[in-house]
């Protein structure tokens, strides 16, 4: 458990720059000597050109010409895919998909779905974790087990008693049609607790001490000290689930039948089979544009959430 | 006296007096009111949120699938029916070819989409140069949405001539193929978007297994006169492999449950051909005509999720076991 958690707060916290190393500590496979040797210096170039050639082409490629395609007519696309815009570019593709496929207003409730969930689930993950992790009471243990086992059961396989439970609760009014049918569940993630509670439990204690014998109470230590020391992992969490969210296709479409509340991405199967390809296609390129703006701006944090994704589940 | 005498005296001197035996242990307020000021109330308020979603949207449910895999119902009334609905999906004859299909694309997702994102991650830590632009670069399929990945990959895999990945085909001679459209052809071309959409975010997770490789190794592989390929063998890989197993199970878990591309691509077709088992578990709850057959839907997501809860278990153990090495 505890090594674990190191492991995880290595993985969070940037790895210190300033500690003294021996000159070639940090080295791979290849040592020093092996870098200055000819076959290898080759080998080295080769590797370059095919992770630039190939990772640029596989990576890259579709989104590029999906961009491309956008402004495109369709004739333009369907017969000559790989020319740039022969005749002409048609940006009306863009304001058609907005105003006249309403891709607008199904952007907008996407962007309403992903942060409601996210905000109720950072509560839900962050006020969790602060109870198994700090609080600790006498059922810590219990809830504890009871969460991680939940991690055993794919949720996927919970569709249609999940589905049930949303459609037909026990008490109050269904939630079909209503984003909380996809909050509420979404935020029941026994990762995100798990994450958040590994980073509490490597914070130092004696902060906590020290501020339980000023009088701190438990809302001020969890407002005043947890969250502000935790703004790393939050952050890391914050991006798990708005991709996540931006990536749902499934729940919301089951939970949200009524299309005037339906996200782009449930949306889009029945933008292709009702309109015309370049109009799609434009539809698709606005539909990526969220998650890949969040991509290219916090990179480090979605490339360490990625990492910590091994490193902890489970 | 010796500074060893000097040190342990000092030491003595500063433990902690064993606290007096005949302290009074003040006896711990049970009531409501000592429950309240010891602060108990507050971490119930803390605990409320995730109990409330845990309690109504995981625990709920899953003792529910048990109970209703036993039941039929329209979700107004409910009758005890036995083991009817794991009967019937057992004799259901689509269930045999769903589940050679969905082990057919984990094994085809296994040969393909497995070994790439270890080849690949070897190659970006040892460039050292640019490694931050080829994992941005990686994993950037891994954030677009999958609906637009599949829906841009259909109209990719378009069959005639002048297709997108046809026209590629097309430069180096090679005649158009029908891709999803085809039978045979259908399920590789599902695997091969998957793969596209999945490699980057196992890449990440290798090159962080990578930096955890402890140099010294590669040291003593040098002096024991290795080359670079020796080490990639010997060293790079044994000490990879806690991560490689886990990764392995991590794919099993998630092509058991594949269901977004067959759905979106061809709807189980042609034929069948691509018809997996979490979209007839779909089919029998949400795409029936006569009413839902919630029932025999349940029953087959129960039979799911033991073998997904085996093998979630080894993956646990296995976790534990890498992260105590």
């Amino acid at each position: 458990m505890s090594t674990t958690s190191l492991k995880v707060a290595r993985l969070v916290r940037r790895r210190p720059k300033d500690e003294v190393r021996e000159p070639d500590a940090d080295r791979g496979i290849l040592s020093t000597y092996d870098r200055r040797r000819r076959p290898v210096r080759i080998g080295q170039i080769a590797s370059h050109v095919f992770l630039m050639v190939g990772l640029v082409v596989v990576g890259l490629g579709p989104l590029l010409w999906l961009a491309k395609s956008a402004i495109s007519t369709t004739q333009d696309t369907i017969q000559q895919p790989f020319a740039l815009w022969p005749s002409g570019v048609d940006w009306a593709n863009l304001t058609q998909a907005w105003v006249e496929v309403e891709v607008g207003k199904y952007f907008f409730n996407t962007i309403a779905m992903a942060g409601g969930q996210w905000v109720i689930g950072l509560i839900v993950a962050t006020t969790g974790a602060y109870v198994l992790s700090i609080l600790k009471p006498a059922y810590a243990k219990v809830i504890e087990m009871a969460v991680l086992a939940t991690l055993f059961v794919p949720s996927v396989v919970l569709l249609v008693p999940l589905f049930i439970t949303v459609a037909r609760p026990m008490f109050g009014p269904s939630l079909l049609n209503n984003f909380l049918g996809v909050w509420l569940p979404t935020a029941a993630n026994a990762f995100n607790i798990i994450v958040v509670k590994r980073f509490f439990d490597s914070l130092p204690q004696e902060v906590f001490e020290a501020a339980r014998t000023d009088g701190a109470g438990p809302f001020r230590l969890f407002a005043s000290i947890a969250l502000p020391m935790s703004k790393p992992i939050i952050g890391v969490v914050s991006v798990f689930i708005i991709i996540a969210s931006l990536k749902d296709y499934l729940w919301p479409k089951l939970v949200l039948p009524d299309p005037g509340v339906q996200p782009l991405g449930v949306r889009l199967p029945n933008i292709q089979s009702q309109t015309e390809l370049d109009v799609t296609l434009a539809a698709l390129a606005i539909s990526t544009i969220i998650p890949v703006v969040m991509f290219l701006l916090f990179q480090r944090v979605f490339l360490r959430g990625a990492g910590l994704g091994g490193a902890v589940k489970g | 006296m010796t500074a060893l005498d000097e040190r342990r005296s000092l030491e003595q001197r500063l433990r902690p007096r064993p606290a007096p035996a005949a302290r009074p242990v003040r006896r711990r307020d049970r009531s409501l009111i000592g429950w309240v000021r010891r602060g108990g109330l507050a971490t119930l308020v803390f605990a409320l949120p995730m109990l409330f979603v845990f309690s109504f949207y995981s625990w709920w449910p899953i003792l529910q699938s048990l109970w209703m895999s036993f039941q039929k119902t329209n979700l107004l009334t409910y009758q005890f029916v036995g083991l009817d609905n794991f009967i019937n999906v057992l004799s259901d004859p689509v269930l045999g070819r769903a589940v050679l299909n969905t082990a057919y694309f984990a094994l085809l997702a296994l040969i393909f989409g497995f070994p790439l994102p270890i080849f690949m991650a070897v190659l970006m830590s040892e460039v050292k140069r640019m490694k931050g632009f080829y994992s941005a670069l990686a994993y950037l399929p891994v954030v677009v949405p999958p609906v637009v990945s599949v829906l841009l990959w259909k109209f990719f895999y378009s069959g005639s001539e002048s297709g997108v990945f046809n026209t590629i085909l097309g430069w180096f001679g090679i005649p158009a193929q029908p891709w999803v459209q085809d039978a045979v052809q259908a399920m590789p071309s599902l695997v091969l978007e998957a793969t596209w959409a999945a490699a980057g975010g196992s890449i990440i997770i290798y090159l962080a297994a990578l930096l955890s490789v402890p140099p010294e190794l590669y040291d003593a592989a040098e002096v024991d006169g290795a080359g670079v390929w020796h080490k990639v063998w010997h060293v790079t890989l044994p000490q990879l492999r806690g991560v490689i197993f886990v990764m392995l199970i991590l794919q099993i878990i998630a092509t058991a449950q594949i269901f977004l591309e067959p759905f979106l691509f061809t709807g189980g077709g042609p034929n069948n051909a691509t018809v997996t088992v979490l979209l007839l578990i779909y089919r029998y709850a949400f795409e029936n005509s006569l009413g839902g057959k919630y029932g025999e839907a349940t029953a087959l997501s129960v039979m799911l999720a033991l073998f997904l809860a085996a093998a979630s278990f080894l993956y646990f153990k296995a976790t534990q076991k890498w992260s105590t090495d």
